[in-house]
C-alpha cells in the first residue's frame, strides 16, 4: 500500500520530466518527421541550452533573457549542423554527430566545468520553478504553457508560405527544387528551429533538475524518438491535424517517463533504462520493415503452393 | 526562347565508368515551339533536360532562357523560368501534402515566399477551377493527400502545377511512360490543351514515335548525344513511323535501339 502511494506520489515529478522532454520531442519532430533528417545535434544542444541558461542566471541575469539566449544558442548549433550538411555536403547524420562532439567541448567551456547548480535557496526567485518537490505543480503548469505556445507558433509557421516549403523539402527534394524552393535554406532553417526548441527545453530541464551538467543530453535523441513513436502509436490515424499530432508527441513523452518511474519503482536498476529505451525504439523503428518482409514471404509461400 | 549552346557533359570523368554524353550539343527553340524529342536508350534526352533545368551542371557551354544566361544559376533559381513534369508520377508532387498545398507551392514558383498564410479562400477557388478543367473529378479533392491519387491523376495535377504560374519553358520527360495507354492518352490531351491555351514553349521527351509525330510543331531525334534529325512545320506533318525509322538508320548507320519505341 505504502509503495503504491509512493509510486503515485512520484508521478507528478515524472509528468514534469515528461513535459520537458515532450518539448524537446516537439523540436525533434521538426527534423525527424517534417524534414526527414535524423539530427543527432540534439544530444549536445539540449545541454547547451541548459548551460547557457544556468550560467546567465547564476550571474544575475533575468531568467527570461537567459532562456531567450539559450534558444538562440540552440539555433546556432542547428545552423552549424545545417552548414556542415548543405555547404560541405556531409551526410546529415554525420553532420549532427560532428556538431554534437564539438558541443561537448563548447558546453564545458560555457559552464567552465562539468556542472552548475541553480538551486532556489541560492538564487532566490530567479528561476521560473525549482527542483523542489513542492514546486512540481508550478513546474507542470509553466511547462504546459510553454508547450502550448510553442505548438501554436509552429502550427502558424508551418501553415505559412515559407513554412510549407520546409514540409515540401522533407517530402520531396526534387519537386521542391523544381518548384523553386532553396532546399539548402529550408534544411538549415529547420535544423536551427528544431535545435532552438530543444535548447529551450534544455533551459527548462536545468531549472527542473536544479542543475545544468555535461551529461544532460546523453540519449536525448532516443528519448525524443521514443516520445514521437509512442505518440504516433497513440494518435489515431484519422488525426491529421498538426497541433494534435504534436500534442500526441508530448503525451508520448509523458507516458515514457511514467514507465520510467514505474521501472524505477519495481526496483529495476536505473542504469538499465537507456538500454531499454534504445531497445524499445529499435523495435518500433524496425517493425515496419520486419512486417513487410514477413508478409511478403507469406504471400510468396502461398503463391508457390497454388502454382 | 531557349538556347542550348555547345554543351559538354561527361559523367564520372577519369574513372572506368567514364561516360561522355555530350560533346558540343546545341539546340535553339523559338518562342511557342513545342518540340517532341525521341531517341534510343541512353541517347542523352533526360540529361539534356536535366542540364537545362540545372539539376546538374554542364562541364562547358551555356544555357540561355529568354535572353537570360542561366548557366550559373542553381536549380531552384532557374525554376522561376521552368515548369517540369517527370517520368515517375511520385517525383513531381509532395505525396504527404494535400492537393491544394501542392498547388499553393507551385503557385509561388519563382516568387518570394514569406510568412503569409499559404492558402487563401480565393486561391482555393482558383485551384478548384483549374482542377475542374482537367475533367478528372479532382475539384472536390483539394484536401486529399497527393499520394492517394492515381498515377494519371498525379501527372495531370503535376502538369497543372508546372503551368499554373506560366513558365517560359516547359520540360516534360516521358511524363506518360508510367501510365496505361488510356490514361496516357488523356494526360497527353491535357498536355496539348495546356500548351496551346498558354502558348508555351515546350520540350517533350517520349518513347512513343506516334505521339512524337502527332504532337508539337517540331521533332528532334537524338542518338549518342547528338541531334541527328530535326524537322518542323509541313515536313514534320508528313512524317510516319516508317520514314522516321528509315531516317534514323540512314543518319546513324544503325538500327533504332529502343525496346519500348517499337512496341508502340
Ligand atoms: N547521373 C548519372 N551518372 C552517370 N551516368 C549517367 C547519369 N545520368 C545519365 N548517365 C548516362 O548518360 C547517358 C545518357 O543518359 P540519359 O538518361 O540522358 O538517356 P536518355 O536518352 O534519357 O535514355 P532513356 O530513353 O533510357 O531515358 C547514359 O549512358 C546514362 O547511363
Ligand atoms: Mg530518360
Amino acid at each position: 500500500m505504502n509503495m503504491i502511494l509512493n509510486w503515485l506520489g512520484s508521478l507528478p515529478g515524472a509528468a514534469a520530466q515528461g513535459l520537458v522532454y515532450g518539448l524537446a520531442a516537439v523540436g525533434i519532430y521538426i527534423t525527424y518527421k517534417i524534414l526527414d533528417i535524423a539530427d543527432l545535434t540534439v544530444d549536445g544542444s539540449i545541454c547547451t541550452g541548459a548551460a547557457v541558461c544556468a550560467v546567465m542566471v547564476t550571474s544575475g541575469i533575468n531568467i527570461w533573457i537567459a532562456m531567450l539566449c539559450a534558444l538562440i544558442a540552440g539555433m546556432l548549433t542547428g545552423l552549424i549542423t545545417g552548414w556542415f550538411h548543405t555547404f560541405f555536403g556531409i551526410p546529415a547524420i554525420l553532420s549532427g554527430i560532428l556538431t554534437q562532439l564539438m558541443l561537448w567541448s563548447v558546453n564545458l567551456l560555457i559552464m567552465s566545468g562539468p556542472q552548475i547548480p541553480i538551486m532556489r535557496f541560492k538564487y532566490g526567485d530567479k528561476v521560473l520553478f525549482t527542483s523542489e518537490a513542492s514546486d512540481v505543480y508550478r513546474a507542470i503548469v509553466i511547462l504546459a504553457v510553454f508547450i502550448a505556445v510553442v505548438i501554436a507558433i509552429l502550427y502558424w509557421f508551418f501553415g505559412t508560405e515559407f513554412g510549407s516549403t520546409l514540409r515540401a523539402t522533407g517530402n520531396n527534394l526534387e519537386m521542391s527544387r523544381a518548384q523553386g524552393i532553396n532546399t539548402n535554406l529550408t534544411k538549415v532553417f529547420g535544423l536551427a528551429l528544431s535545435n532552438g526548441i530543444v535548447a529551450l527545453a534544455g533551459a527548462l530541464l536545468a531549472q527542473q533538475q536544479g542543475v545544468a551538467e555535461i551529461n544532460m543530453g546523453r540519449g536525448a535523441i532516443v528519448t525524443g524518438l521514443a516520445a514521437i513513436i509512442i505518440g504516433e502509436a497513440l494518435c489515431p490515424k484519422l488525426i491529421t491535424n498538426f497541433y494534435l499530432r504534436l500534442l500526441c508527441v508530448v503525451g508520448g513523452s509523458i507516458i515514457y517517463w511514467f514507465v520510467f518511474q514505474t521501472i524505477v519503482f519495481i526496483g529495476l536498476p536505473n542504469e538499465l533504462l537507456k538500454m531499454l529505451s534504445a531497445i524499445v525504439v529499435a523495435c518500433f523503428l524496425g517493425a515496419p520493415y520486419v512486417k513487410k518482409i514477413y508478409f511478403s514471404k507469406k504471400k510468396k509461400a502461398r503463391g508457390g503452393k497454388h502454382a | 526562347m531557349l538556347e542550348i549552346k555547345d554543351i559538354y557533359k561527361t559523367f564520372n570523368e577519369g574513372t572506368v565508368n567514364e561516360k561522355k554524353v555530350f560533346e558540343g550539343l546545341s539546340l535553339t527553340l523559338k518562342e511557342g515551339d513545342f518540340v517532341t524529342v525521341i531517341g534510343g536508350n541512353g541517347a542523352g534526352k533526360s540529361t539534356m533536360l536535366n542540364i537545362v533545368a540545372g539539376a546538374y551542371p554542364a562541364d562547358d557551354g551555356s544555357i540561355t532562357i529568354d535572353g537570360v544566361d542561366v548557366t550559373r544559376l542553381p536549380e531552384h533559381k532557374r525554376a522561376k523560368y521552368i515548369g517540369r513534369v517527370f517520368q515517375d508520377p511520385r517525383m513531381g508532387t509532395a505525396t504527404d501534402m494535400w492537393v491544394e498545398e501542392n498547388m499553393a507551392i507551385a503557385d509561388r514558383r519563382g516568387m518570394r515566399r514569406g510568412l503569409r498564410w499559404s492558402i487563401t479562400n480565393k486561391d482555393r477557388e482558383s485551384y478548384k477551377e483549374a482542377l475542374a478543367q482537367l475533367d478528372l473529378g479532382l475539384e472536390d479533392r483539394l484536401s486529399t493527400k497527393m499520394g492517394l491519387l492515381s498515377g494519371g491523376q498525379r501527372q495531370a495535377v503535376t502538369l497543372l502545377m508546372a503551368t499554373m504560374k506560366k513558365p517560359k519553358l516547359l520540360l516534360l520527360d516521358e511524363h506518360t511512360a508510367a501510365l496505361d495507354p488510356k490514361t496516357a492518352a488523356k494526360v497527353l490531351e491535357i498536355t496539348d490543351k495546356l500548351i496551346n491555351e498558354n502558348n508555351l514553349t515546350a520540350l517533350m521527351v517520349t518513347h512513343n514515335m506516334r505521339d512524337a509525330i502527332a504532337h508539337g510543331n517540331r521533332l528532334i531525334m537524338m542518338n549518342a548525344g547528338k541531334i541527328i534529325i530535326d524537322v518542323s512545320g509541313e515536313e514534320k506533318k508528313k512524317l510516319t513511323v516508317e520514314s522516321l525509322l528509315a531516317a534514323f538508320s540512314k543518319a546513324s548507320g544503325a538500327e533504332f535501339a529502343s525496346d519500348r519505341a517499337l512496341l508502340s
